[in-house]
């Protein structure tokens, strides 16, 4: 308690403070099975896509058509597609594009709704007015029809789809940070960082959204997770990133015509997506916790 | 308070039209040209400059811009779908009870199911029932509903045989797309639920309470639940404007013929009535339902209340 005190109270040692902050919240987050469980899963298939050449067993483009659709075996561990392509190895190489995909939509989404949403929260009155109607608009487009019209005007992509899947979130995550500051604004806290002086910008950034931040952040890291199903669900409706790219949204899509037959040409890379997104939404969960200062003691 | 409903109630309906105006935007200046992929591939130059002429893309876009508008805010006319003819208004109006009767039933689910999960799980913190709730509210977050879907397909219709795979039908064919549509929304709402319970917790007048010696039962329903009401009430408007708006893939993936695939089917189509009639639709039901999130929460919210009303 008392190191994470002296942020707000001491003006000068801010810098050191803030770095213990962090490492201190890590400790936390870690201290939890759930977030160690969400982040051991999470770096071991980061590390799995990462070094997807040394682990995949097969190139994820090589065919095979004397093992056109085998079960899962030892050969082939979650078994072959209609032109014999390793699944597996598929599956690592793909993951390279759901989790960037995921991690740099929601971040740069994130980032941009929290500034947004905190000016509107902070400042009030005509600010806020106009900040939240234009986020009204954006948010009252549905984000799959946002994200299919981007692609649309820019062409389809890589780029275009993280940027689409980011505009989507950005009026979410601005909405729930006002809906936060509108619960906090009457605080003596802030009363009193502003009868010492000090600056709208800093009251904003270093007193406010620390304590309003906490909710938010749940919404955040669930937000990657969501957006690696988001961006699966595009895929799988044939737009955002294109066969024969083996995202996991696209293998699902491949699958889906031979379902009843080939069931495991959609359980694997379905089951592969829910995992990733457990395990990030477990750090979330972990990260929340520690962050919460009702529960530091 | 009629003031601020009707001032709410304006910025509505400006909210619908700078929709309205986006994607119609949007959609002008998508590369391809409609008249062009409408007309047969033998079709000569002078017949695809005849059929845009009919279709009215000729004009300056403003003035198809305010044509548009005109159409579809003061007539709800969208116009003709150019693959089928027919009336995009009335189309959606026959596919809208399949879409609704998914999403509804889905709320309903998520309502009850929702609520009372996370109020379990936030009364019971730290003990193994909290942990079990959260842990399956989790599982079911993390899996994407269309693939649940594709899995309850195979499980279900191919391998049991209970339930049919696809179309429409009797009741039955909507039991796996309304439970579908719903499970995301249930985990959501049980993790939001108990957050919110466990923010209030802590607070001083729930002590108060307690030390009054009130029923715990009381404590929850009469101190907690309404403290701990704004974000969930936030998060169940989203949650029904995204089981509406995401039926799209829940329709796809068990061809149940509502807007949600109509306006899919017209985005590959390029069907360009079809999709700013959908999309306005979609637009306009978000807008309502947060219109309604504004309203309660100025209701529920003493503190916002005094805010919207010492100011007029």
């Amino acid at each position: 308690m008392t190191t994470t005190q002296s942020v707000h109270t001491e003006a000068r040692p801010i810098k050191v403070a803030k770095s213990s902050l962090l490492l201190e919240t890590l400790q936390r987050t870690l201290k939890s099975p759930g977030a160690k469980v969400g982040t051991v899963l999470f770096v071991l298939i980061v590390l799995a896509c990462v070094f997807a050449p040394l682990i995949a067993p097969y190139k994820p483009n090589d065919m095979d058509l004397t093992h056109m659709y085998s079960a899962p075996s030892s050969l082939h561990l979650m078994g072959t597609d209609g032109l014999g392509r390793d699944q597996f190895s598929r599956l690592l190489y793909g993951g390279r594009y759901s989790l960037a995909l995921g991690i740099t939509a929601s971040l740069f989404g994130a980032i941009v709704g929290v500034i947004i949403g905190s000016f509107a929260g902070y400042f009030g009155g005509r600010t806020e007015t106009v900040i939240m109607r234009l986020m009204d608009i954006l948010s009252s487009i549905p984000g799959l029809l946002l994200c299919i019209l981007i692609s649309a005007v820019l062409g389809k992509g890589f780029f275009n789809t993280v940027l689409a899947l980011a505009i989507a979130g950005v009026a979410e995550g601005a909405r729930y940070i006002r809906a936060q500051i509108l619960k906090e604004r009457s605080k003596e806290y802030l009363e009193a960082a502003e009868a010492i002086n000090c600056s709208k910008l800093s009251i904003m950034f270093r007193h406010l959204l620390p304590n309003v931040v906490q909710p938010v952040l749940v919404n955040v890291t669930m937000g990657i997770g969501m957006v690696i199903g988001m961006a699966a669900m595009l895929s799988y409706i044939g737009l955002g990133v294109q066969p024969p790219t083996p995202e996991w949204g696209a293998l699902l899509a491949a699958g889906r015509s031979h379902i009843l037959n080939y069931p495991y040409l959609i359980a694997f890379p379905g089951l592969v997506i829910a995992v990733t997104i457990f395990a990030v939404n477990l750090v979330g969960d972990g990260l929340r916790d520690a962050l919460d200062p009702r529960l530091i003691s | 308070m009629a003031k601020y409903i009707l001032q709410r109630c304006l910025w509505m309906i400006v909210t619908l039209l700078a929709t309205g105006f986006i994607i119609f935007t949007i959609l002008y200046f998508t590369p391809g040209d409609p008249a062009r992929i409408f007309s047969s591939s033998t079709a000569s130059e002078a017949d695809i400059t005849v059929l845009r002429h009919q279709m009215g893309l000729d004009r300056p876009y403003l003035v198809q811009l305010g044509d548009f508008l005109y159409r579809a805010f003061f007539k709800l006319d969208f116009g003709n779908s150019y693959i089928y003819k027919v009336p995009v208004f009335q189309e959606m109006a026959n596919r809208l009870p399949r879409t609704l009767a998914i999403g509804l039933f889905a709320m309903v689910l998520n309502l009850i199911i929702g609520l009372s999960l996370g109020i379990f799980a936030g009364t019971h913190e730290g003990k193994w029932q909290d942990s079990a709730t959260m842990a399956v509210a989790m599982i079911f977050i993390s899996t994407p509903d269309f693939w649940v879907a594709l899995m309850m397909i195979v499980l279900f219709a191919a391998k049991l045989g209970w339930l049919p795979a696809y179309g429409i039908g009797g009741p039955q064919y909507y039991i796996m797309p309304v439970i579908c549509a719903a499970l995301g929304g249930i985990a959501v709402n049980a993790r939001q639920t108990r957050s919110s319970i466990l923010g209030v917790f802590r607070e001083d007048f729930v002590t108060t309470a307690r030390s009054k010696g009130q029923a715990e039962s009381v404590v929850v329903r009469k101190h907690m639940l309404p403290n701990a009401l704004m974000p969930i009430i936030t998060g169940i408007g989203i949650g029904f404007s995204r089981i509406v708006v995401g039926s799209a893939i829940i329709e796809n993936v068990f061809s149940i013929p509502g807007v949600g695939l109509y306006m899919l089917n017209a985005l590959n189509s390029r069907d360009y009535p079809v999709i700013r009639g959908t999309t306005l639709f979609f637009a306009a039901y978000t807008a309502v339902i947060m219109l309604l999130v504004d309203l309660i929460y100025s209701f529920v919210d003493p503190r916002i209340k005094s805010r919207f009303f010492s100011r007029k």
